[in-house]
């Protein structure tokens, strides 16, 4: 079962199939990379579920860095009611996101959970959604020992704030209702009126006709006062608005096709247009389901309270509880473990601390604190658990307090108007004065022929190709898009990012790569001794350097180290045994300088003997040279990092000359500063990922979050980036901007047909055949055109 | 020709089962995921039965 990689003697873990690097637990005669691979392992044996191992191969999650988190809280009755979905008293149903979830295995495993625990009965799996839905008896197991259940077989439910906050509501299916029933009816309108399309004159005994002609009105009241309801509702409020949009137009001339029919049938003086309308009505309600298609798993709209922990160990007595993070109070005092983050500004209590702030401030280190300095909210404790009383409230942290601005509070940023508003606009009015003139044209010869010519202009005017030319461009877009790991929100943003003059991005996690710098090691080849040693000293300094190097050094041993001092600006040194450690600047250290400043170097001398230098690499995301030249000659460039200056010459040299770098920027300063350029009349396109962008992103006309895990925290934002697609940026903006001339060239498309429509109609020609091939045929032509136009498109730009 | 009537009204009747029947998978969440079932259907109903009769414990 053992297996040996080319290598040589690297086993692989059985569970996950990572080569065993750090240690290899030996156990029924299978290799593990940690105990929690062992355990879950063992826990699937003991229970026959080993099929999960036959099924893929080596399907598991690495254990090694999953943070064995308790669900104690989950006891607490109010936040056990916001999670579970329905309760009889004995059975309970609970829907728990588990972003674990990857293969069919973690299907099959946790759809025989029953078989785990006696309490479970059931337990069922939506892959895309990434969410299983668990019902059991709460005699026999706690809500909490569900969820440790889930976490111990290797698939810890992802439990928030927002979670607690969002309404359980399911998918919306009322537009699949509505084009359910309009494509009923309008088949069955289609196959009634058949025999009228035949011939000019009917074939057709007097009494089918009839017949015919009143089942039509039968079929199309459902399509009128249902399926078409959302078009009479949103023209309704945008003239209410004083504001035209394309509804307009389209509920009129729906409306009088309705009334004209009806108007024809009962007089029998013909046959109607009731196939024609139900035709419009499906084509452009499968438009709107088409342009609202998006990735409702992922989400855009979270804030600081779905990356804070929905529960924190507090230490009253010294007896560790777990409470919710609602019920956290001033002067608490908090318990944070190792990767924990820090729910509230608070006073240190313990001696130190090492906190990451990268996601709050951009800053790429983690910052040292001692006892008794203030530790904010949103950071993230690297080390041994640490001891905290809290003195700001949740949402009055100075982190959290962004989203008490007001750009928060509204509820949609004035967005520019989509193009075809604007042409609905003087579509409506060239109608109604062509519908006008047509009838008074006719009125002092022929009132019939007036009538007629009045309302066939409206009806063939109904700019159903219109309508539909830009959601089926942009859903096509959207979905080419999300090919190439870029998400929108929605269709809308296409629009947005083609009209972007300025691009704003954020530096760390954002064009650098996140996990920070990357420490190498050049020289003399070091003892363990000396590194545990070097180690020991680099623990002693609380310059953010000496951290990231001392956390580089995998050794657990520790050794003493004395006659430790600091020098501003050189570095440090110390004792350790019969080692003189110094550490710091090439001159301090007596090694020789080349020049290279592209890394922050810390040299090395042991007993007067210069060894060999750390450097730190910031990585910066591959491609950014290329992208950010590609960009430049389009785009006005800016940088805003919560970071200090020290990349500033780097930068320089990857940004084009003239673009604006700024460092040592707050939240609320990169929000300013989105402002300023938007004052200036530019759109301001914003890259971003941390929640210090998260003001930024917001305030921006596009706002884009960079992520390289979709299930991970991502601020609000228009849109997510997979971090492996980034230098893909400038084509995804070109191929946004071509959009705009596809939507131009469909909407000449459609509006040269209904140029042809109206020629008839003001004559008072138009026959119901006509309108029922010409209207269907000119939405088929637009949605063709486009669908064909952005595939080639894509091939052609290699998207 | 009356026969038409006839006809037509069991047309009508078989496409308005078609469309409960549409409108009943819509309501009972069967377009919710449309990507599990296939992987489900494919395990066996008894996996760790089969498993022990090959493993002698």
């Amino acid at each position: 079962m053992t297996e040996y990689t080319k290598a040589g003697q690297i086993l692989k873990c059985t569970h996950c199939g990572e080569n065993c690097v750090e240690e290899t637990i030996l156990a029924n005669g299978k290799s593990f990379c940690c105990e929690g691979c062992k355990l879950v392992y063992e826990i699937l044996d003991e229970n026959n579920l080993c099929t999960y191992y036959s099924l893929n191969n080596r399907p598991g999650i690495s254990q090694k860095d999953q943070p064995k988190n308790k669900y104690g809280y989950l006891g607490d009755t109010v936040l056990r009611e916001k999670l579970i979905s329905f309760s009889d008293g004995i059975k309970t149903t609970v829907n728990f996101r588990v972003p674990q979830v990857h293969c069919s295995s973690c299907i099959w495993l946790l759809e025989n959970m029953s078989k785990l625990n006696k309490g479970i009965i059931s337990s069922r799996v939506n892959f895309l959604k990434k969410e299983v839905t668990i019902l059991f008896v709460e005699t026999e197991i706690q809500l909490s020992g569900v969820a440790e259940l889930l976490a111990n077989i290797g698939y810890p439910p992802e439990i928030n704030l927002a979670d607690e906050q969002a309404a359980k509501t399911k998918t919306d299916y009322s537009r699949w209702y509505k084009i359910g029933v309009a494509g009923f009816c309008f088949g069955n309108i289609m196959l009634l009126s058949f025999p009228e399309y035949l011939t000019g004159k009917s074939v057709l005994e007097p009494s089918f006709k009839l017949l015919f002609g009143y089942l039509n009105i039968a079929l199309s009241l459902p399509v009128f006062f249902y399926s078409a309801a959302e078009f009479f509702r949103s023209a309704w409020f945008s003239i209410k608005q004083k504001f035209i949009n394309i509804d307009v137009p389209i509920a009129l001339g729906i409306a009088v096709m309705f009334v004209r029919s009806i108007v024809e049938i009962i007089l029998q003086t013909g046959s109607g247009y009731m196939d024609s309308m139900a035709a419009l009505v499906f084509l452009m309600l499968v438009g709107r389901w088409f342009q609202n298609q998006t990735y409702h798993t992922l989400s855009f709209e979270r804030d600081y309270k779905s990356y804070f922990p929905v529960a924190v160990t507090l230490l009253k007595d010294n007896v560790e509880q777990s409470i919710p993070l609602s019920k956290l109070k001033v002067n608490n005092l908090i318990l944070v473990r190792n990767n924990e983050i820090i729910p509230a500004d608070s006073v240190l209590l313990s001696n130190e601390a090492n906190i990451d702030y990268s996601f709050v401030t951009g800053e790429s280190q983690p910052v040292k604190i001692t006892k008794g300095s203030t530790v904010f909210a949103g950071g993230k404790q690297c080390g041994t658990a640490i001891k905290l009383q809290v003195i700001k409230n949740v949402s009055q942290s100075y982190l959290t307090e962004l989203w008490n601005n007001e750009i928060f509070s509204a509820k949609d940023k004035g967005k520019s108007e989509p193009l075809i508003n604007i042409i609905s606009k003087y579509f409506t009015v060239g109608i109604i004065l062509i519908a006008v003139g047509s009838a008074l044209w006719w009125l002092p010869s022929d009132f019939h022929k007036a009538l007629d010519a009045f309302t066939a202009v409206l009806i063939i005017a109904c700019p159903c190709a219109l309508a539909l030319s830009s959601p089926f461009t942009l859903g096509h877009i959207v979905r080419v898009f999300g090919k190439n790991g870029f998400y929108l929100k929605n269709a809308a943003v296409v629009e947005s990012m083609a009209k972007a003059t300025d691009i704003v991005f954020d530096k760390t996690g954002t064009i650098t790569v996140a996990g920070g710098s990357q420490v190498v090691y050049e020289g003399e080849v070091l003892t363990i001794e000396e590194l545990t040693a070097l180690k020991s000293l680099f623990n002693q300094s609380s310059h953010p350097l000496s951290a990231a190097i001392a956390q580089s050094i995998s050794t657990d041993v520790q050794s003493v180290v004395s006659s430790f001092s600091e020098l501003p600006g050189k570095g440090i040194k110390g004792r350790s045994g019969e080692m003189e450690l110094k550490a710091g600047a090439a001159a301090f250290t007596g090694a020789f300088d080349n020049g290279n400043i592209k890394s922050s170097r810390v040299y090395i001398n042991i007993n007067g003997k210069y060894k060999g230098v750390f450097s730190l690499n910031i990585q910066y995301r591959e491609g950014l040279n290329e992208m950010l030249h590609s960009l430049s000659s389009d785009y006005n460039l800016a940088l805003v990092s919560g970071d200090n200056a020290s990349e500033e010459k780097t930068l320089r040299s990857v940004f084009p000359l003239g673009s604006v770098l700024r460092f040592n920027y707050s939240p609320q300063d990169k929000l300013d500063f989105i402002k300023l350029l938007q004052s200036d009349r530019s759109k301001v396109l914003m890259v971003g990922d941390g929640l210090n962008d998260a003001g930024a992103l917001k305030q921006s006309d596009t706002g884009i979050s960079v992520s390289n895990n979709l299930n991970n925290f991502s601020p609000a934002c228009d849109a997510i980036l997979e971090g492996s697609n980034f230098q893909k940026l400038p084509l995804l903006i070109a191929f946004a901007k071509k959009s705009s001339i596809i939507i131009g060239i469909s909407l000449v498309i459609s509006l040269l047909y209904n140029a042809v429509g109206l020629s008839f109609a003001v004559q008072g020609l138009l026959s119901p055949v006509f309108a029922a091939v010409l209207m269907p045929l000119s939405s088929i032509t637009v949605v063709a055109f486009v669908t064909v136009s952005v595939k080639l498109l894509a091939v052609k730009m290699k998207l | 020709m009356s026969a038409i009537f006839l006809l037509i009204g069991i047309s009508l009747v078989v496409a308005v089962g078609f469309l409960i029947a549409f409108l009943w998978a819509v309501k009972t969440n069967q377009y919710e995921d449309d990507y599990t079932p296939s992987v489900r259907m494919l395990f066996n109903d008894t996996p760790s039965d089969n498993k022990e009769q090959t493993k002698p414990e």
